[in-house]
């Protein structure tokens, strides 16, 4: 078994692993290595053929592919090493990785630093247990995607879609074009959970109805989809007696969120945030394991690519940094935490000595949607740092509040940053 | 209802402004011409609305087929927002369309697509 060093190693080249690798190199590391399963670097960007992507890094609206091919083409001439169709079957917390190909066969691989960069899984019918028959025909809209626009074949020709996250919504007008019927989104939630944008380009234009407050009551059908039965849901998710409805369809597509893809963590021993899903870490994305980094999904779920790109580019300094001895153990650090109306806050922990050097965004997403306007204020000591006002939060698009190097001294010896989201 | 009736009616209709992510709900009449927008949250909102009503325009996706290739499809795009009312003409045209590897990212895939001086262009690179 061959077993060869490198500065830093990549697990995952979606656009959270990219930016990592092309960061680490621009930050001092030499030899870097990025492990893709996949037969082409990329990840779930090459699927996502729709426009969008770019405006806060670019400036420009690109599709999926273009926004990936920017960082590919930047990582081939930065020199970055690639392993394609290859497999990370199991992590030590040394950083030692074994892999498998078909064409180099099983390997051993040392990192100097690693980044996780695995992204995140599709909820499936199991883990939102969908009662009734087990027939062909129900997917995960993602896999419908991969599909569609990469393998080029149409699962079905009437659809039902659950859930009404940005991938299903923009699913539904994909179908739509190559010639199928939407019949309906369902959304169990009082209000939708992806963006106004898609609901009004995908579904509102081609006249796809959505209906809130409703979800799969039943599957129905042997061999196949046969139809779906539907119900209205009160504010407990309770069925509502009465309102069920029969509608015809040979698919039913799945798009019920997205969790962070944590199994090597685990097996490393990285803690995982139980509300996150993902790496519990510092603003350089460093996990509780040393010279372990997690970049993009893997650690939340982001609404814009643009993040998850911005994400990368610190856990990949972060990683070049560890890998040349520069990134030293912190004295202290503090913990931010998830105050009023707050879910979740990413990074959970905060190195006062990076704040010296550089502004930290704390990324957050509020509990429940607040249509008029608050303040997002961080408190330490019962005293407000600094705060921010925005016209309305909502769960399904990302807040941050930038901490900016002036903070460093006000800071630097707290135990705890709070945030909260509370009403003007 | 699609944007266009409103020049055919002259009941308020409702338009999801989606200049930003907020969302407001515009109402937009046409009264003796004008078109007049009211629950704009910015003004944004009202140029969105006129736009929408004299020329809705979209950027469209889709994919075309490709021969001797790693993948059997190379996704496409419009160089710039297309008219909305012309869309399913568009992807009717686009599926006919079928091209040899290797491919690289900005050809133009269909020229001067129905005569609107928009291209279709690819989106990668394909081997």
């Amino acid at each position: 078994m061959s077993n060869k060093v490198y500065d830093v190693v990549v697990v995952g080249s979606g656009p959270g692993g990219l930016a990592a690798a092309i960061s680490a190199k621009k930050n001092g590391a030499n030899s870097i290595l990025v492990i893709e399963r996949d037969i082409e670097l990329g990840g779930i960007l090459l699927q996502c053929i729709h426009n969008g992507f770019g405006v806060e890094i670019f400036k420009e609206d690109l599709p999926g592919p273009s926004y990936a091919q920017r960082f590919i083409d930047e990582a081939l001439n930065l020199g970055i090493e690639s392993l394609l169709d290859t497999m990370v079957l199991e992590a030590a917390p040394d950083r030692r990785l074994t892999v498998t190909s078909k064409q180099n066969g099983l390997q051993e691989i040392q990192a100097k630093a690693l980044i996780f960069a695995m992204g995140c899984r599709e909820r499936t019918r199991a883990q939102v247990q969908l009662p009734g028959s087990r027939p062909a025909g129900v997917y995960t809209a993602g896999t419908a995607q991969r599909w569609v626009n990469v393998e080029g074949f149409m699962p079905g020709k009437r659809f039902v879609i659950l859930g009404s996250g940005d991938i299903g919504m923009i699913m539904a007008r994909r179908l739509t074009f190559e010639g199928a019927k939407v019949e309906r989104v369902l959304e169990i939630m009082p209000y939708l959970s992806g963006l106004t944008r898609n609901y009004v380009q995908c579904l509102h234009d081609f006249d796809i109805p959505l209906q809130l407050q409703h979800t799969v009551k039943r599957i129905i059908g042997s061999e196949r989809v046969e139809a779906i039965e539907t119900v209205a849901v009160n504010d407990h998710w309770e069925h509502i007696p009465g309102s069920e409805e029969i509608i015809p369809c040979d698919t039913l597509l799945l798009s019920v969120g997205l969790i962070p893809e944590n199994e090597l963590s685990r097996q490393v021993g990285v803690i995982l945030d139980p509300v996150t899903g993902g790496p519990v870490v510092d603003s350089y994305f460093h996990t509780n394991i040393d010279g372990i980094f997690a970049a993009g999904n893997v650690v939340h779920v982001y609404d814009l690519v643009d993040w998850v790109t911005k994400a990368g580019y610190a856990a990949g300094k972060g990683a070049a940094l560890y890998a040349q001895g520069k990134l030293g153990n912190p004295e202290h650090t503090i913990q931010s935490s998830a105050g009023k109306n707050v879910r979740y806050v990413v990074p959970q922990k905060i190195d006062p000595r990076a704040l010296t050097q550089q502004v930290i965004p704390l990324q957050m997403r509020v509990t429940h949607p607040i249509e008029s306007p608050v303040w997002v204020e961080a408190v330490v000591n019962e005293e407000r740092l600094i705060r921010r006002s925005l016209p309305y939060a909502r769960p399904g698009e990302m807040i941050t509040l930038n901490l900016k190097p002036n903070l460093a001294g006000k800071i630097k010896s707290a135990s705890e940053i709070k945030i909260n989201i509370i009403e003007r | 209802m699609t944007h266009n009736d409103i020049n055919h009616n002259q009941g308020p209709m409702e338009i999801i402004c989606v200049a930003c992510p907020k969302g407001c709900r515009l109402e937009v009449r046409r009264e003796q011409g004008e078109i007049l927008v009211s629950n704009a949250g910015c003004k944004r909102g009202i140029d969105y609305a006129v736009g929408e009503i004299n020329d809705p325009r979209r950027m469209v996706a889709s994919t075309v087929r490709v021969n001797n290739c790693l993948h059997p499809l190379v996704p496409v795009y419009t160089e710039s927002p297309f008219p909305k009312g012309m869309i399913k003409d568009l992807l009717h045209e686009i599926r006919g369309v079928q091209i040899d590897a290797p491919v690289k990212i900005g050809q133009v895939i269909i020229k001067n697509a129905l005569n609107t001086g928009i291209n279709i262009i690819s989106s990668r690179d394909l081997n």
